[in-house]
Parts: structure tokens; sequence; C-alpha cells
């Protein structure tokens, strides 16, 4: 362990501003790739659902 | 004899059944919660080792631990691309409808990969270097390979005929594939600020204490990635093969 306490951690020996800056940025982006990825899957496969349905209402 | 070349035959026959949507779409969803998975270990023991216990720079200090997240997302802006690209040349050489499905998957990860090494760079340049920014070869030439993935993307975006799309954003991305190697080498071709190559197989220029939590940071990109990159394709795949009559036969759990 480097730090002795949570001050000394989020400081970062004087470069905590950089450093939390980057990895902030780094996790929004990653966050928001993946949840625009899940979100468009399953708006098509609700979809894909709903056009299953219309078939078989269809063909009845 | 007979039997030895049909086991010579299997891994063609398993190439041949992936590239069809349907197999592929039913493979990936079995396959991509585990890269899910990879990347939430990876990432936990990564950022625990990397930003607690790794020893501090004896120049940087606790600064240099930028280098989690800017060297593997730069890392990964080049795989990436070469994906891509490979991807688009499986695509036009031996028309896999799949294989362009999966590089246009491809550029928005590379772009936003792209983006987190130009930005982090920036980021740890300034306290290091006294800049932002310097147009020298490193960070030009990965400046460029932001606006491949762009141009793919707007490309692929503004073609009206699906096919054309395809083929034309294919060709860009096989062309930018000039800028990968330019890019790898830029630190050791031109005089620039960019310090050398972290990762080396002959003469590794980082302690094992250092390098074990950057290895395990490149592991959960790639797992990321691949687990996004998966639920992207699979999206591509039911856009288009909507009208087939395996999407119509999903079942609600596939």
């Amino acid at each position: 362990m480097q730090f002795t306490n949570f001050e000394q951690f989020f400081a970062m020996g004087g470069y905590g501003a950089y450093v939390w800056s980057s990895f902030g940025i780094t996790a929004l982006l990653l966050i928001w790739n993946s949840g625009i990825a899940k979100y468009r899957e399953f708006r098509m496969r609700r979809e894909v659902k709903q056009w299953q349905l219309q078939e078989k209402d269809d063909s009845r | 004899m007979r039997s030895f070349v049909g086991w010579t035959l299997l891994p063609q026959r398993a190439v041949h059944q992936l590239s069809s949507p349907k197999y592929f779409y039913a493979v990936s969803r079995i396959i991509s919660p585990w890269f899910a998975l990879g990347f939430l270990v990876c990432a936990t023991y990564g950022l625990i080792s990397g930003l607690l216990f790794a020893p501090p720079d004896y120049q940087q200090g606790h600064g240099f631990r930028i280098i989690y997240v800017h060297v593997p997302a730069a890392f990964l802006s080049l795989i990436i691309y070469v994906v891509m690209a490979s991807a688009s040349a499986v695509g036009l050489i031996f028309r896999v409808k799949l294989a362009y499905m999966l590089a246009k998957s491809c550029a928005p990860l590379g772009a936003s990969f792209t983006l987190i090494a130009l930005v982090t760079g920036s980021i740890w340049g300034k306290p290091m270097w006294g800049t932002w920014w310097v147009w020298d070869a490193r960070l030009t030439s990965e400046l460029i390979l932001l606006f491949l993935y762009l141009g793919y993307m707007s490309l692929g975006l503004s073609c009206e005929d699906s096919k054309k799309a395809d083929s034309l954003s294919a060709w860009l991305a096989i062309i930018g594939v000039i800028n990968i190697p330019i890019i790898h080498f830029s630190v050791n071709w031109w005089y620039t600020l960019h310090q050398g190559t972290t990762l080396s197989l002959t003469k590794p220029a980082i302690a094992p204490s250092m390098l074990w939590p950057l290895l395990a940071m490149i592991g959960a990109f790639f797992c990321y990635f691949m687990w996004v990159l998966l639920i992207r394709t699979r999206t591509e795949i039911l856009t288009r093969e909507r009208q087939c009559q395996w999407v119509k036969g999903l079942g609600i759990r596939d």
C-alpha cells in the first residue's frame, strides 16, 4: 500500500487533479459506450418481438 | 485417410458456420457475458494494484498512474483499427456480410479509445512536459487515427445504398492501415517529446510491480472491447436481417 490515508490517496502526491480527471473521463466514456450499445440492443430485440407478435396476429 | 481429411476440414467448417449471421448471433449470446466478467475481474485487479500498490515513479511520482488508462486505451485504439481493417478486407475479398457488420461495430469503439488516449495523454502532458499538446509525430498520427475512425463512421452514414456504404468504408479502412505502423514507430523514427515504448518483449522498461497492473488493464480494455463489439454486432445483425426467417423464429430468450 503506497498511501497511509484517504487524503494522500486523493492528492496523488500533488497530481490528484490530473490522475482523477484521466480516470474519470475514461470511466465516463466506457460507461456511455456500453450503455448505448446495450440500450440499442434492447430496443432492437423489443422491435423484433413486436414484429413476431404482429405476424402471429396477421396469420390468424 | 478419409477421417484425417475430415479433421483438417474442421476449422474451415467452423469458420464457415460462424460467418453465418444466425450462428454468430447464437454463439455470441453465449460468449459475450464471459467478456463482461473478464472485464470486471481484470479492471478490479488492475485498478486496485495500479492505484494503491504500484510504487510511485522515481521521476513522475504518483502522476505516472495515468499510464493505467492511457497506454491500454492507446494500445486498443491500434488493435481495434487492425481488426476493423482486417474484417473489411475479408468482407471485400470473400463477400462475407458478417465481416462488414463486425467492421462497422468496431469503429465507434476504436474512436472512443483513440479519444481516451488523446485526452488522457494531454492531461498527462500538462504536468510532465508543461504543455497540453505539441504537434509531434506520435500525437499528430494518433489524431489522424481519430479522424480515420470518424471518417469511416460518417462514410457509412452518408451512403443511402448499404452495399455501397459497406465497400466504400471498407476501402477507407484498408487504406488507413498505413497510419498504424507510423503511430507505432513514430517515437523511434522522429525526435519527439513522447516517451519511448514502455512494453517490450526483449527489454522491459518497467518494474514488474508496475507492469502487472498495466497488463491487467490492457486485458480489461480488451475484454470490454470484445463485449461491446459483440453487442453492437448482434444489434447490426438484427437490423439488417429482420426480414429473414431465422430472426422471425427467434425465441424470447435467444
